[in-house]
């Protein structure tokens, strides 16, 4: 694994943290999903964002990422900000950060083995035997080295996403962006990628942004959470510290219960008067 | 990158069928052979009238194409019209006292120009001049013609 | 009234906006086509999808195209005794304008279709926001190769549409209908003129090829990312490739063959 090493000085360096978003604020339509938010992704750790369905969590991915612009605020990702770079080397920084997305969006027309491959041959010039071990290796870093001549539609989606995740390590990236990892997967898929996202976090050097709304999961292998709701942080802090947060609405969050700041009615006119009025045109 | 032979193959056979195709329609389906024209030589002739004569329009000895009109126009002081003819350079052998006509194909069809060759010993030469003619026939002219002849007879 | 208005308003306005983002991606097509070159193997993949797949429908389509004007103008002709210009009244049809039509609607209906089908589902399944996070771009990688082999098929389909077409006219004609073999050819080779009918059908199929791939991607890459969305925007291709082939085709035919 030593090919990974020249990757260490990145820890070392003084600044802390490698992904800093700093007064943004982004609104689609008239709906506001940032407003004037602030947040830290520090070196070497799985910070993660945490949310309701709809708080925007995937748009900023896309935003750290460079896909999409922000009204206002700037990211800054090691040392460089994303959105005033020119297109060529926001290309060179994509090479080094590797995603995960919802669906593994793996390319359909090829198998596995060929799109772990994709990124190194579009960036490198490395011979095929060269290509090949790597490919090799980073399948088996995710377990999946034997369905290597699967199509994309062979495989279920928790192996579609393992094998995205190989795809996304396959540049040997300083930072991985997941998106949903754990959603819409049976319990051992599960913990296959709980256990991949935190070994393979630790084994690489890697930073890792999880966005994600599985509670359980997700503060089982982040070291640091932050909570958005309705464009604004509400809560951050390890962990235990988000456990034991006093706010109600992180509590109704993290235990998931039907009622509680979050209503179990979405708001309605009065129910009785709504009854009567009912056979009236109105 | 998912690629087979057969893939290849078939790619190739397409592409060899579209060029095929293409050529089918060059070579069998047009006049395309009439381009890759030979040497040619011109003439010109005046007539009187060159009724639906038109540039392109062949231009026959016997039955058989020989070449076709190039230019057709109008010379503002004799009032006639100035034909002018690529004649393929195998036909070198037209007599100074040829006569070109105007002849329409079939009743309805296409009209163009005839040559007649004459017996005199002097051959034409490229840029040569036709100097016996026969203009087009008209076909109200000719009626109307026949016609008045025929009203003359009766009396 | 005013409400009426408004709607009217706004959906000009979005056509233009969609216009607007249409010759964007044209432009950034056109510019990635470089890339394509040093890069043969994504283009044969696509002439392999484009072309070959659509060769089938395009030569059974010219073969009854050709048999059905040989039959028709049979009858047309023989009331003038015009028979023997059968094959002329054939080729001229089939150069000029069946096969170049003809062949880019069938194309937008086979390729044009699944161009878009397949570039909405990359979109939808985020293959190509995958694909820019990972330093590709979809335009260069995806796009152009697509675009190229369409405007490299499309002739092609046209010339073999046509040139089947024909044979099947001749089939017909002095198989079934008696007329003579070299009258049908005769007639065809004097007549039909390389330069203003075969070159300028190579032009409009080229121009047709151009105008529904163009669609055909655009309405993909444009698609909501949703199987609804899919499912709309390959209608919207087939649709909207028919209605532009067949503009172009009016204005292409003044153009060309307005002085003659």
């Amino acid at each position: 694994m030593d090919y990974f090493l020249p990757r260490m000085d990145t820890f070392v360096s003084n600044q802390n943290s490698l992904v800093s978003v700093r007064n943004l604020s982004f609104s689609r339509g008239s709906k506001v999903i940032f407003d004037n938010v602030s947040l830290d992704f520090e070196r070497g750790k799985i910070t993660a964002i945490m949310g309701p369905s709809g708080t925007g969590k995937t748009t900023l991915l896309k935003l750290i990422g460079g896909q999409l612009p922000p009204a206002q605020g700037t990211i800054v990702v090691d040392g460089e900000n994303v959105h005033q770079l020119p297109r060529k080397q926001l290309f060179q920084l994509r090479k080094r950060i590797g995603m995960l997305f919802q669906s593994g969006a793996l390319l359909t027309d090829m198998n596995v083995y060929d799109n772990v491959a994709f990124p190194l041959r579009e960036h490198t010039r490395l011979p095929e035997t060269m290509i090949r071990s790597l490919v090799l290796m980073k399948l088996q870093a995710v377990g999946l080295r034997g369905v290597k001549d699967f199509m994309p539609n062979e495989l279920s989606g928790g192996m579609a996403r393992r094998v995205a995740l190989a795809r996304a390590i396959a540049l040997d990236p300083m930072m991985i962006l997941y998106d949903e990892p754990f959603t819409g997967q049976d319990p051992i898929s599960m913990g296959v990628l709980v256990h991949l996202i935190k070994s393979l976090n630790s084994a690489l050097g890697l930073t890792s942004i999880i966005v994600s709304h599985d509670v359980h999961e997700t503060s089982a292998i982040a070291d640091y959470i932050y909570v958005l709701a309705d464009g604004k942080i509400i809560g951050q802090g390890t962990p235990e510290a988000i456990r034991q947060s006093s706010s109600a609405w992180i509590q109704q969050f993290m235990n998931g219960t039907a009622d509680g700041p979050v209503h179990f009615h979405y708001p309605a006119k009065d129910y009785f008067d709504d009854l009567l009025l009912s056979g009236k045109r109105y | 990158m998912s690629h087979s032979p057969t893939q290849d193959t078939l790619v190739g056979l397409f592409v060899a069928a579209g060029i095929a195709g293409l050529f089918f329609l060059a070579f069998q389906a047009s006049n395309l052979s009439a381009y890759a024209e030979h040497d040619t030589y011109t003439l010109t002739a005046r007539f009187e009238n060159s009724g639906g004569l038109k540039v392109k329009s062949p231009v026959s000895a016997a039955g058989v194409k020989i070449g076709q009109v190039i230019a057709i126009s109008f010379d503002p002081k004799t009032y006639d019209s100035v034909v002018a003819m690529h004649i393929d350079s195998h036909y070198n052998t037209f007599p100074d006292d040829t006569t070109a006509s105007i002849f329409t194909a079939g009743l309805l069809g296409e009209q163009y120009v005839n040559l007649e060759a004459g017996g005199s010993e002097t051959i034409l030469k490229d840029q040569d001049k036709i100097e016996i003619t026969q203009s087009a026939i008209i076909l109200e002219k000719a009626i109307g013609q026949f016609l008045f002849k025929a009203a003359e007879e009766k009396k | 009234m005013i409400e009426q208005l408004q709607l009217l308003g706004n959906q000009t306005r979005g056509s233009f906006a969609k216009l607007g983002r249409g010759t964007r991606f044209l432009l950034q097509t056109l510019s990635g086509i470089g890339s394509v070159i040093p890069r043969p193997r994504l283009l044969l993949n696509q002439l392999y999808s484009v072309g070959v797949l659509s060769f089938l429908i395009i030569t059974i389509s010219g073969l009854f195209v050709g048999m059905v004007l040989s039959l028709q103008g049979y009858y047309t002709l023989s009331d003038f005794g015009a028979e023997a210009s059968l094959g002329l009244m054939v080729a001229t049809s089939l150069v000029r304008e069946l096969g170049p039509v003809v062949s880019a609607l069938l194309f937008a209906g086979r390729a044009g279709s699944a161009l878009t089908a397949e570039i909405g589902l990359m979109k939808a399944t985020e293959q190509l926001s995958g694909m820019e996070m990972m330093a590709v771009d979809p335009i260069q990688r995806i796009i152009a190769p697509r675009f190229l082999a369409g405007l490299i098929a499309m002739p092609l389909l046209a010339g073999l549409f046509s040139a089947i077409g024909i044979l099947g006219g001749q089939l017909v004609g002095s198989g079934l209908l008696g007329v003579d073999d070299g009258a049908y050819w005769a007639q065809m080779q004097a007549k039909i003129d390389f330069q203003d009918d075969i070159v300028n059908g190579i032009i409009k199929s080229i121009t047709f090829g151009f105008v529904t791939t163009w669609i055909a991607l655009f309405e993909g890459y444009d698609a909501t990312p949703t199987a609804e969305g899919v499912s709309r925007a390959t209608t919207r291709t087939v649709v909207n490739s028919a209605f532009s082939v067949l503009g172009l085709d009016f204005i292409l035919t003044a153009l060309m063959f307005g002085d003659d």
